[in-house]
């Protein structure tokens, strides 16, 4: 019979995550919040799937009183068709990890920008394809603007906007004039 | 009237109008003349009926009657629609798509705004999510109405026709009644003398930039959707959108 313990080779994410085959009385006394944000940066943007909902910064708090579990999270657009199945992960992912009283809370203030995606997040969409938004939402002037966007591909700063909206709400599309592929650029809101 | 009856009546122009818009750029879905155009079209649309969402979710809560945003989306009729007019006009070619949107994004945007900072916190915050993404809107629709007003003599004639056509429903849009007035006092709507001034002032910036002419301020414009007289199109657009919710109530089984 496999030893659990020091021997698992799993990390501790792993074996939370696999917890589904733990009894129901699976004992989260032990859980630290810390250990539930290592949880929830396991669920994946079902449309980015390269970056967390944590990384995406819509993972606004967690609270956890030893028995009930409550999670605070923000859409990214208002029409965002992702927020019920990324609520829906959120919730699986805490439950298979034996959380019992799960309850989401949707916050809209403050306003979800791009400024919430970490820096992690912004890199690992790059390495993905996807130009992450560049320069700060708050900072940006929305309308009339002349926004330099790299190539996550070649790196070249010799782009186009090939379509104001892309694949999705938050994306736009955009071509490399040098490697000539086409990317999506992660809009700056 | 009072402040909480004002301020239901105020949601629901906000969600019927987002709502309304949403579903006859959705009737582009498939027929967009390039894919890019399409994928606009639709993100605008999702944008809006979820800007929608989020208005009628508050106003459901006021409302206390049971129904939820769904009932009030999918089970009122068109007299009870406090969309503005000029949402429901018929999409016709892409000038009259375009100019529509942009007649509405300047209008949305200036609401927007100024709702940003209304006294009511559950109101500012909803305000606050969807300027974002208006503001992408405005800058797509007055960009569409500069390439094709200062574009091709034939796409300067189609655009030309389009505001000329959509003119008479901007009125409404500017056009203050004792509900704008009570969401001003009350510091949750915007001024409607500011609100005027604003959307007169982008919309003649961008037709001049476009070359275009708008008709004069003093024409004759129709009024009614905000107090539930519509143009014969309503009906149509909510026989297709409440269809299956009317055959089917609350469609729980698929």
């Amino acid at each position: 019979m496999p030893q659990h313990g020091d021997t698992d080779p799993r990390s501790a994410v792993d074996k939370l995550i696999a917890s589904d085959r733990m009894p129901a009385n699976a004992n989260t006394d032990q859980l630290t919040e810390a250990d539930i944000w290592a949880i929830l940066d396991e669920v994946k943007d079902p449309e980015v799937p390269a970056v967390s909902v944590v990384e995406l910064g819509i993972v606004r708090a967690v609270h956890w009183d030893g028995k009930e579990l409550a999670v605070d999270v923000t859409p990214t657009y208002s029409g965002c068709p992702a927020t019920e199945l990324i609520e829906e992960l959120i919730e699986e992912a805490l439950r298979a990890a034996g959380f019992r009283n799960v309850r989401i809370n949707q916050v809209l203030t403050p306003a979800w920008t791009t400024d919430w995606i970490t820096d992690e997040g912004k890199e690992k969409l790059r390495a993905f394809g996807i130009a992450p938004p560049q320069g700060s939402a708050s900072k940006r002037s929305l309308l009339g603007d002349s926004e330099v966007i790299t190539c996550p591909h070649c790196g070249s700063t010799h782009t186009e906007r090939v379509s104001e909206f892309g694949s999705t709400a938050c994306k736009a599309l955009y071509r490399c004039k040098d490697c000539l592929e086409p990317f999506d650029y992660f809009k700056c809101i | 009237m009072t402040q909480k009856e004002a301020l239901t009546e105020y949601l629901l122009r906000l969600a019927d109008s987002d709502m309304i818009l949403g579903q006859r750029l959705c009737e582009l879905c498939g027929k967009a003349p390039a894919l890019e155009e399409e994928m606009a079209l639709m993100n605008v649309a999702l944008d809006l009926v979820g800007q929608a969402r989020n208005w009628y979710e508050y106003a459901a809560e006021l409302i206390d009657d049971g129904r939820d945003a769904d009932k009030l989306a999918f089970r009122r009729d068109a007299h009870d629609y406090r969309n503005l007019l000029l949402t429901e006009q018929p999409n016709e070619d892409y000038a009259v798509t375009m100019g529509r949107q942009f007649f509405y994004d300047a209008w949305h945007y200036f609401t927007l705004k100024s709702l940003v900072n209304a006294s009511n916190e559950r109101v500012a915050a909803i305000a606050a999510k969807a300027l974002k993404e208006v503001t992408y809107h405005l800058r797509r629709s007055s960009e569409w109405v500069k390439r094709l007003g200062d574009g091709t003599e034939e796409s300067h004639r189609r655009m030309q026709d389009a505001v000329d056509i959509l003119w008479r429903f901007t009125g409404e849009l500017i056009t203050p009644d004792e509900t704008d007035r009570l969401m001003a006092e009350a510091g949750i709507g915007p001024d409607p003398e500011q609100l005027k001034e604003d959307w007169r002032g982008m919309v003649k910036e961008v037709l001049q930039e476009a070359t275009l002419t708008p008709q004069p301020d003093d024409a004759w414009m129709y009024l009614g959707g905000k107090r539930g007289e519509h143009t014969e199109h309503l009906g149509f657009i909510l026989a297709e959108m409440q269809f299956l919710q009317r055959a089917y109530p609350d469609a729980t089984t698929w």
